[in-house]
């Protein structure tokens, strides 16, 4: 069908005036992406895209620096630009962007915490994730497919109830199935009773699901090098200069770069880059591994997750399923993991859903996650003025991508925390007032 | 997986070990600590890329507690000492 309306359609584009009105539309609305713009383009062999974003050369000084170019970074030097109508903004990455756990996680997206702290900052996250989209015009294929989060005994069950009825208190959308529930909404699941691990039951959220990782990064670093945004690449931080107990500036491997205000988001070397400036952190940094499948005709279509079990899965629009593991318990910097966590994870898996056993692994990585003692992260200032901290997401970071990135940019910009993460400062850790979420995190560490 | 050698045991595999994280020195009265000494003996942690003095248990093994030198980037061991912990308070 479609070719044919692509026929009847094409003498249309030979025409020269249809090139003159895309143009004139293009100049009209900036570099926005439409069926358009990609008609135009496939009808020029797709020779003339521009790059997503411009890799700036760094300035002398800035009145904002990020150190960190993966989801966290690029959202926060966005929203700066977007709602604190900042600029002068850079990004320094001492890699490629969206190479550390942005490009490493499982993509899964929910708000399904216990805490009223986490709940709230998670689901104003999974809400900036409904529209990312839209706000960033780039296509972060956000799929709410619903997420299970499986009970499989009596204290998985009371530990699954009590997160539910506090996330329907803060307004969360969250139901329990009972095990024939489950069984209706992903049946490939094995829910036998003679199980091993037999399936008591799962909360849902629907509007839980994942997103396309790279895509939000790229998306964020388009949109934020579009609002003149510096993203600077291949520039690693070395030294934070620090005056009078306030910022000035930061050193990198392309020389010294000012700044009045600096904020961290570099998850797994936060403590390493803390160090710079004088502070240590609450943070131990952990190897955290995933593996995909080869790709098999749409089979999952939801994201499945038990924790007491350890698998969490999904299935690509690929093909592929991406599984994780939890994290090796050592502190770990490799980018790779021991081969008995991805064992345990598939014999987890194997036991949920028989029907993969035959299926074979294409490839397994890890990460870095920045664990905190109460799995909840740190968004706040530091003991140092003009410095600022993101770091603690542990395996939570890519779904809390729009909303860490929102509520930093805010305390970046006014010096003061955003009523979502003033409960997330580093002084919890003094006063005692933590938020243990070890039950809503997926990953036990 | 880790090959750790257990100063007891010997050389043994990594699933037969508890990580017990980076070997601190306990205050010897926790009581005279202020709030932020002690949040900074009980949560900050130096979490150091290179060499790392950590504590491990041999828990399904000999049960008890030594210390390592561990590389975090290439996991890569250089000794492994009987940790104080055990001999003095015979955790």
């Amino acid at each position: 069908m479609y070719s044919l309306i692509y026929l009847s359609i094409t003498p249309y584009f030979l025409h020269m005036d249809f090139y003159k009105k895309i143009t004139y539309y293009e100049k009209k609305m900036g570099k926005k992406l439409s069926i358009f713009g990609n008609i135009k383009a496939s009808h020029e062999n797709h020779e003339n895209w521009e790059p997503l974003w411009k890799n700036a050369t760094p300035k002398k000084t800035y009145d904002f620096i990020i150190i960190g170019g993966g989801g966290h970074g690029l959202a926060t030097a966005y929203y700066l630009s977007r709602i604190h109508k900042s600029s002068n903004i850079a990004v320094i990455e001492k890699g490629w962007l969206g190479g550390g756990g942005t490009g490493r996680n499982t993509s899964i997206i929910r708000s399904n915490y216990l805490w009223d702290e986490s709940a709230h900052l998670y689901d104003f996250s999974l809400k900036l994730y409904e529209t990312l989209s839209q706000d960033l015009n780039f296509n972060t294929m956000v799929s709410q497919r619903g997420v299970l989060n499986l009970a499989h005994n009596l204290s998985d069950v009371r530990g699954a109830k009590r997160r539910l009825y506090a996330n329907q208190l803060n307004g969360i959308d969250s139901e329990w199935l009972d095990t024939e529930g489950v069984k209706k909404y992903c049946p490939i699941i094995n829910t036998s009773p003679d199980a091993r691990y037999p399936v008591l039951g799962s909360t849902l959220q629907r509007r839980g699901g994942v997103a396309r990782h790279d895509a939000v990064a790229w998306g964020y670093a388009r949109a934020a090098s579009d609002a003149g945004v510096d993203i600077i690449q291949h520039c690693e931080v070395t030294d934070i200069h620090v005056s009078n107990n306030k910022v000035v500036g930061v050193e990198t491997t392309q020389g010294r770069i000012n700044a009045k205000r600096v904020g961290i988001a570099v998850a797994g070397y936060a403590s390493n880059v803390a160090k710079m400036a004088g502070f240590e952190l609450p943070i131990a940094t952990h190897p955290l591994q995933a593996y995909v499948s080869e790709p098999v005709k749409p089979i999952l279509d939801c994201v499945v997750m038990s924790g007491a079990v350890h698998v969490y899965l999904s299935q690509t629009d690929k093909g592929e399923l991406v599984m994780g593991a939890g994290v090796d318990k050592y502190i770990g910097y490799g980018q790779r993991g021991s081969f008995n966590v991805i064992e345990e994870q598939l014999s987890a898996c194997m036991q949920l859903f028989p029907l993969f056993s035959r299926m074979r692994v294409m490839r397994t990585w890890a990460g870095m996650v920045d664990t905190c003692p109460d799995a909840s992260p740190i968004v706040g200032k530091t003991p140092v003025d003009g410095l600022y901290i993101n770091c603690g997401w542990g395996t939570g970071g890519f779904k809390s991508t729009p909303g860490s990135g929102w509520v930093f940019a805010h305390t970046m910009f006014n010096d003061a925390p955003h009523d979502l993460n003033k409960a997330f400062s580093l002084e919890r850790f003094y006063s005692g007032a933590l938020i243990d979420e070890h039950g809503a995190a997926a990953v036990a560490h | 997986m880790l090959i750790i050698k257990c100063p007891y045991c010997g050389d043994r595999e990594e699933t037969e070990f508890s990580y017990g994280g980076e070997n601190k020195k306990r205050p010897a009265d926790p009581y005279s600590l202020s709030d932020k000494e002690w949040a900074e003996y009980l949560f900050f942690k130096k979490n150091t890329v290179g060499w790392h003095n950590e504590l491990w248990n041999h828990s399904h093994g000999c049960r008890r507690w030594f210390s390592i030198e561990r590389h975090t980037v290439t996991n890569e061991i250089k000794q492994s000492t009987p940790s104080q912990l055990s001999m003095e308070e015979n955790i």
